[in-house]
């Protein structure tokens, strides 16, 4: 034990001599990179068009009494939607703000504020005037995979008012420019599977990961948002759709590059995203085919084609709500 | 100081070098370095890795095996210089990078757990959770995770880094001193940032907590 101590010790004085001749060896200056690496081109995104689009109001302007405590809870709940209403999710690492970038904010990218002011309004998805409380369970529904709060519950107070807050100063109108995601024209090619697998692999596996499962961080909170299997969004939710989800990619993606994608190269990704199985549909009523027919009789829904042999929907996971209460 | 005290002094410096060659063990290099002309990683980085931040020189506990061997391979391959790590890494086998990063990452060194969304006072916290979108900038944590806490091998952890450090990235992402990584990610955020945007989000991460690591831990 003795030697071992002494062998220890040995260790930290040499250590600690070597430290000293080495702190003595530098020059004094930081510890900055000082190299000549190649630039390279920067990419200029043109994600940055807000000139013209409202301006919800800033975060330190939030009121500061009860109602503003409301409107916090509805903030948090949009940013951490795992640790402040877990009740109504299904096994997804999706918080709202995966969708809605900016906590909610930021035009092209279905800001709240944006949402706001366009309900009450009627929905060919369900084909009745909803209100803006129903809009949000539809998104814990189908886009959170979970179970709709019922109508008046906190969560969708908090929700609505945090909502109501961003759009103070907007005027009620269902077209306010900055609304949901922006229209993608048509690619020139035909949309094509093999060519966003590759889009996917260059722009999006860093963070999405190969299998699209995403990434939680080193404690384990959601963090890049699984794109599709059992943790993503399920098959009834607005991004299956390919109109939706290459309007968000074309706009907001990567992170940061918003813009940068060509046409082709959104609605591709977009394609080769939404041919892969996630949650069923909640409204599935026992068979995939009789489902699109339903719900999905669009071309810009791939739920119920069939993709590389797989048709898809008929391996979706199972209804969320039937494994519901492990979490 | 005993008498005999020289005599084991000796004894161990020569068991220890044999220990160091014999094996490509992670936390040898960190205590002696590799015994080829490699220093000890704790010289500079601290023991146990924490980097005595007012220097520059990096926190290495904790962060992701994956991160800190790919930073490594980058120095030895030249992707990223500095005129320190540069000849180290080039010393270091790849085995040996392997092992060195496995051990810092092993220190452990999770974030506290997030427990209440915090509200932005500070510049460096609003960069750092909410970004500033009017410039297309996303939030560090979007990347980075909650709290600095680190997302995967691409993405290091921030939270408890030397202030100067990230200052001295940040600046060498705007100059083109250093490769502007995955995506150009890095180099265009840098590049949206002002000079107090850099200190501000700089001293943040710094402030933020870690777990202690524990010496006695091997990975």
């Amino acid at each position: 034990m003795k030697t071992q101590t002494s062998v220890r010790l040995t260790i930290i004085i040499i250590a600690a001599a070597a430290g000293l001749i080495f702190m003595m060896a530098r020059d004094g200056s930081d510890n900055a990179e000082t190299v000549k690496v190649k630039k390279t081109p920067t990419i200029t995104a043109s994600a940055t068009k807000t000139a013209g689009l409202f301006q919800p109001p800033l975060e330190q302007d939030m009121p500061k009494n009860e109602f503003g405590k409301t409107i916090k809870m509805g903030e948090d709940i949009f940013t951490n939607t795992a640790l402040y209403a877990r009740q109504y999710i299904g096994p997804t690492n999706l918080n709202c703000r995966s969708c809605h970038l900016d906590a909610g904010r930021l035009a092209h990218s279905a800001p709240l504020w944006a949402a706001y002011v366009g309900y009450p309004a009627f929905r060919s998805k369900n084909k009745h005037v909803n209100t803006f409380s129903e809009r949000l369970q539809g998104c814990f529904k189908y886009s959170m995979n979970g179970k709709a709060p019922p109508l008046g519950d906190p969560v969708l107070v908090a929700l609505e008012s945090y909502s109501y807050w961003l759009a103070s100063g907007a005027p009620i109108d269902p077209k306010i420019p900055g609304r949901g995601y922006p229209a993608v024209p048509e690619p020139p090619l035909p949309r094509d599977f093999e060519r966003g697998r590759l889009v996917y692999e260059q722009h999006c596996s860093l963070c999405h990961g190969d299998n699209g499962a995403g990434q939680l961080d080193a404690n384990g909170q959601p963090n890049f948002p699984a794109l599709w299997g059992a943790k993503s969004f399920n098959w009834g939710a607005g991004m299956a759709s390919l109109k939706n989800a290459s309007g968000f990619i074309k706009a907001n993606m990567p992170l940061g590059l918003g813009g940068s994608l060509s046409d082709q190269q959104a609605w591709d990704v977009a394609t080769f995203m939404n041919s892969h199985e996630r949650p069923q549909d909640p409204r599935f009523n026992g068979s995939v085919a009789a489902t699109r027919a339903k719900y999905h009789n669009s071309p810009n829904d791939l739920y119920g084609t069939t993709v590389n042999g797989q048709l898809l929907g008929s391996g979706a996971v199972a209804p969320q709500t039937r494994q519901k209460g492990t979490r | 100081m005993s008498p005999n005290m020289p005599l084991i002094l000796l004894v161990s410096l020569l068991l220890t070098t044999v220990f160091t060659s014999a094996f490509a063990d992670g936390a040898a290099i960190a205590l002696n370095g590799n015994g080829q002309g490699a220093p000890a990683c704790f010289t500079c980085h601290g023991a146990p890795g924490e980097g005595p931040p007012a220097n520059g020189f990096p926190r290495l506990t904790g962060l992701s095996a994956g991160y800190l061997q790919t930073q490594l391979n980058a120095f030895a391959n030249g992707q990223r210089q500095n005129a320190m790590m540069t000849p180290i890494a080039q010393t270091l086998s790849e085995k040996e990078r392997v092992e060195v990063a496995r051990y810092f990452s092993g220190l452990g060194g999770s974030r506290a757990a997030v427990e209440a969304a915090p509200v932005m006072t500070s510049l460096g916290e609003q960069l750092a959770i909410q970004g500033r979108w009017s410039q297309g900038l996303p939030s560090c944590t979007h990347c980075h995770g909650t709290m600095g806490a680190g997302v995967g091998p691409v993405f290091p952890a921030l939270a408890g880094q030397s202030s100067l450090y990230l200052e001295n990235q940040l600046r060498a992402w705007q100059q083109g001193t250093r490769a502007p990584g995955p995506l150009g990610l890095m180099s265009l955020i840098a590049s949206k940032l002002s000079d107090a945007d850099i200190k501000a989000v700089a001293a943040y991460f710094s402030s933020l907590p870690t777990k202690t690591p524990s010496l006695k831990k091997t990975p």
